[in-house]
């Protein structure tokens, strides 16, 4: 699972909190045992991560699936 | 499930049973495969397939007494299929050359066989093709025996010929004019052979000196067709009644031989695993209701036989017998495009497999349950108690994927949370003699007719009707979760024992399925037997109109429940409407597609189930089960619910009404619950969750993908209600929205919003079950 490059619609987003534009960061995904370590926008400062919404219903609906059917 | 389970199972489906002409056949000609290549005008791979069974093709497509045609199923419609005049079809029309046959290495055992006709010759070639040397002492100057008896224009002495060229070719010795007993004797075959097959159409005088039976004839072994003399066996006509030749069973006889010749010259069992030899029963189920009679195609050139397009006509009426009876019915089967024996072994796999993928998940937990296959399989199979049995085990196993059943079962903690369960006697008595359990769906679908029921219940019955609002634990139990649907029901248990075990008034059929089965030292009754047995409140639903028909969908709970269905009617009758039976009622019913979960675990399969279900009638429908109704309706057809008709349609619309959605299912259990505490027992009603007070604006598009992603509203506020109290959220330096995810338990939400006056405006939500650690780091 590798987030694609930056676009408009994802680099618009800033951490509310530590009012900083995310970064990409190895954030480490796991479902039913198996972990990976995914590239994500994430707020370098708090840790706060992004998930999109295409990755979310797309590509990680995708390993859920795939993972419950191991 | 084990092995010997998996294998009493597969056996009761009987698609890969051979169809009846196959099993009659005692050689076990395919002729439906042929039939079936014929039809596609491949007559090559039907000759094929015709002489893989038979060693002498040409004389028996013209000669074969055809078992077959007394039980064709397509004599049940237009008379038998002309197999022996499409066996001759296929020879004449098949183009490309002879198959070249391929001989093992010799062997260094004789056999001996007396006669020359099809049973001996038979015999004689099968072994040849073993690599046995073989004799064969026929006692005219000719082979073929009886076959001479046939015509020269129903059997040609060229067609005999050139099939017997068959045995030259295999290297059997042939001699002519001897007669066995008298030129060379049973005993100097016996000591220069080391088997023999006597096959002389009639028995010699004296019997050669074997065992014979009270009327003088040979004594044979009809299975092994041994005889008193270990090494000497005998078939063919000599074992049939005088003047009842039949060329294939004296087929069917020298191929039998052959198989204990070479079984005792390998000194092996001549019995073991003979089971299929000769013709038997077959167990398979055709059923011919609704196939379309026609009769047999004419030979237009006569005995010269079928033209090629003739024997296409006639191999297309052969009806390709199979069962599929429960295929037929049942979209779920069907959708997974085999049939419960192959289903069978895919879920035995799958619970078998230690490492890879588990293909069969989703055949597993798509299943209704309902139950209609077994009353449609002739071997009352069910496949649901295969699926239902495979859920527990992979619930046991730690294997049941989460995603199929998770949001349901959360629906059903929420029904017997505090915030929708109550049990309490009727206001104003202590005596409880009834308690009515209208179940979580109705009090979801439509909470107004729970109260005017519980209302009307009250007053027509004495003695004190209690009231409980909770889920019976239904899908616990669908899901294979049987632990916690055992927790869930001995909750219920308790409270009625409390009640003073009361009689259980049931509005919902698989609770009353639930119930009948978990708790039978109860007494149970349907709300529909007892509305059937008082005087009816009739305040028409919307759109009703009496006298007109309607369609009644019996829940699939209800398939061994007549008494129910009946009251169903009986109601309606009395309500004045005439009443329509769909094809599929009564104990044949199916699901509306939410029993067994399916909705939840194979959405499409569901819309498909509901939308085969609605088509099946122009009329309105009208169902008895909250979910039934709503389901139906929710493909576009009007839908009555049995209550609409006797308490009047429920605010939210007639019965197009499409059912409320996730969130508003759950708010209307909670709001019937503090409506009725406040209203009939005067108490407080059961207090908001303070993030249950954050209001939000949702557009109705938005709305019906929430829908779909099982999103609810409460799973919004809470994301909000975290976001707002932790200032944990993303901001969108372009729109100003924020966007914020929490996890309340296994699921993480995400919702894009903004706040407007008082209220949170709502973009967007979306979920994943994928957890993602987050936290300060690197």
């Amino acid at each position: 699972m590798k987030q694609k490059d930056a676009t408009p619609a994802e680099s618009e987003w800033l951490c509310s909190k530590c009012g900083l534009p995310l970064e990409i960061g190895k954030v480490d995904v796991g479902y039913l045992g198996s972990v990976f370590p995914v590239d994500l926008y994430r707020c370098s400062q708090c840790g706060q991560v992004f998930v999109p919404e295409d990755i979310a219903q797309g590509k990680m609906a995708e390993v859920e699936k795939l993972l419950e059917d191991k | 499930m084990d092995q010997e389970e998996l294998g009493k199972l597969e056996a009761r489906c009987i698609q890969e049973q051979p169809p009846a002409c196959v099993a009659a056949c005692p050689v076990h000609v395919d002729a439906r495969a042929m039939a079936a290549a014929i039809a596609e005008g491949d007559f090559a791979s039907a000759a094929k397939i015709f002489k893989k069974s038979v060693p002498f093709p040409g004389i028996i497509s013209r000669v074969c007494d055809q078992p077959c045609q007394a039980v064709c199923k397509r004599g049940e419609a237009g008379g038998a299929v002309a197999v022996r005049a499409l066996e001759k079809a296929c020879l004449a029309w098949a183009e490309g050359g002879m198959e070249s046959g391929f001989l093992p290495p010799g062997k260094d055992k004789r056999v001996a066989v007396a006669g020359g006709g099809l049973s001996g010759l038979t015999a004689a070639f099968d072994l040849a093709k073993k690599g046995y040397s073989v004799e064969v002492f026929e006692k005219e100057a000719r082979l073929g025996g009886s076959l001479f008896r046939f015509s020269r224009e129903q059997l040609p002495e060229e067609v005999i010929a050139a099939d017997l060229k068959a045995l030259e070719k295999v290297g059997v010795t042939i001699r002519l004019s001897v007669r066995a007993g008298e030129d060379i004797s049973l005993e100097s075959m016996c000591s220069d052979f080391d088997a023999v097959y006597l096959a002389p159409g009639q028995q010699p005088a004296g019997g050669l000196g074997l065992g014979l039976d009270a009327a003088g004839r040979w004594v044979i072994d009809p299975f092994t067709l041994g005889t008193t003399n270990p090494k000497v066996f005998a078939g063919g006509s000599v074992r049939r009644p005088p003047g009842k030749r039949s060329p294939i069973e004296s087929i069917a006889d020298g191929r039998r031989a052959a198989v204990s010749i070479d079984r005792f010259l390998q000194k092996v069992s001549l019995t073991a695993s003979r089971s299929g030899e000769g013709p038997y029963e077959t167990r398979l189920f055709t059923n011919t209701e609704g196939i379309e009679p026609l009769p047999a195609t004419p030979m237009s050139a006569g005995a010269a036989g079928y033209s090629k397009e003739e024997a296409v006509l006639e191999a297309k009426r052969c009806i390709r017998c199979q069962c599929l009876e429960c295929v037929k019915v049942c979209e779920y089967l069907n959708s997974f495009k085999s049939y419960p024996k192959k289903y069978i072994r895919q879920i035995y796999n799958n619970l078998s497999i230690v490492m890879g993928h588990r293909h069969a998940n989703k055949l597993i937990n798509s299943c209704s349950l309902c139950g209609l296959c077994e009353e449609v399989c002739p071997e009352d199979l069910n496949m649901g108690l295969v699926c239902k049995k495979a859920r527990e085990i992979m619930v046991d196993q730690g294997r049941m994927p989460p995603s199929p059943h998770d949001f349901p079962i959360r629906d059903m903690l929420f029904s017997n949370s505090e915030k929708c369960a109550l049990a309490r006697r009727q206001p104003g008595t202590s005596a409880c003699r009834y308690l009515f359990f209208p179940g979580c769906q109705l009090s979801a679908s439509a909470p107004d007719h729970v109260k005017k029921t519980y209302g009307f219940l009250c007053e027509e019955l004495e003695g004190g009707v209690g009231l409980m609002l909770r889920c019976c634990g239904a899908p616990a139990e669908w899901s294979g979760r049987a632990e916690l649907f055992s927790d869930t029901f001995s909750d219920i248990v308790a409270q009625w024992q409390e009640m003073d075990r009361p009689q259980i008034i049931l509005a919902c059929s698989t609770c009353y399925e639930v119930f009948k089965t978990h708790l039978p030292q109860a007494s149970v009754i349907s709300l529909w037997e007892v509305l059937d047995s008082s005087a009816l409140p009739d305040v028409l639903g919307e759109g009703a109109v009496r006298g007109r028909a309607l369609a009644v969908h019996d829940a699939c709970s209800t398939r061994h429940e007549k008494h129910i269905q009946e009251s169903v009617r009986n109601i309606l009758r009395r309500l004045g409407f005439q009443i329509e039976e769909l094809p599929l009622a009564g104990e044949r019913t199916e699901c509306c597609g939410y029993g067994g979960l399916m909705f939840f675990a194979n959405r499409e399969l569901a819309r498909n189930v509901i939308g085969r279900r609605i088509r099946q009638s122009e009329a309105d429908y009208v169902a008895y089960c909250a979910m039934c109704r709503d389901y139906l309706a929710s493909g576009g057809k009007k839908t009555y619910h049995l209550l609409d008709l006797l308490f009047g349609s429920p605010p939210d619309g007639d019965a197009q009404r499409k059912g409320p959605g996730y969130t508003l299912r759950r708010e209307n259990r909670a709001r019937l619950k503090n409506a009725l505490l406040e209203e009939l027992w005067g108490e407080k009603p059961i207090g908001m969750e303070k993030y249950e007070k954050i209001r939000l604006r949702i557009s109705d598009e938005l709305r019906e993908l929430l829908e779909r992603r099982q999103i609810l509203d409460s799973d919004i506020q809470q994301v909000i209600d975290f976001a707002e109290q932790s200032g944990t959220k993303l901001r969108s330096s372009r729109t100003n929205h924020f966007l914020a995810h929490w996890k309340p338990a296994a699921v993480t939400y995400w919702v894009e919003y903004a706040a407007a006056e008082g209220e949170f405006i709502v973009y967007n939500a979306y979920s994943h079950r994928m957890e993602v650690k987050e936290g300060a780091g690197p």
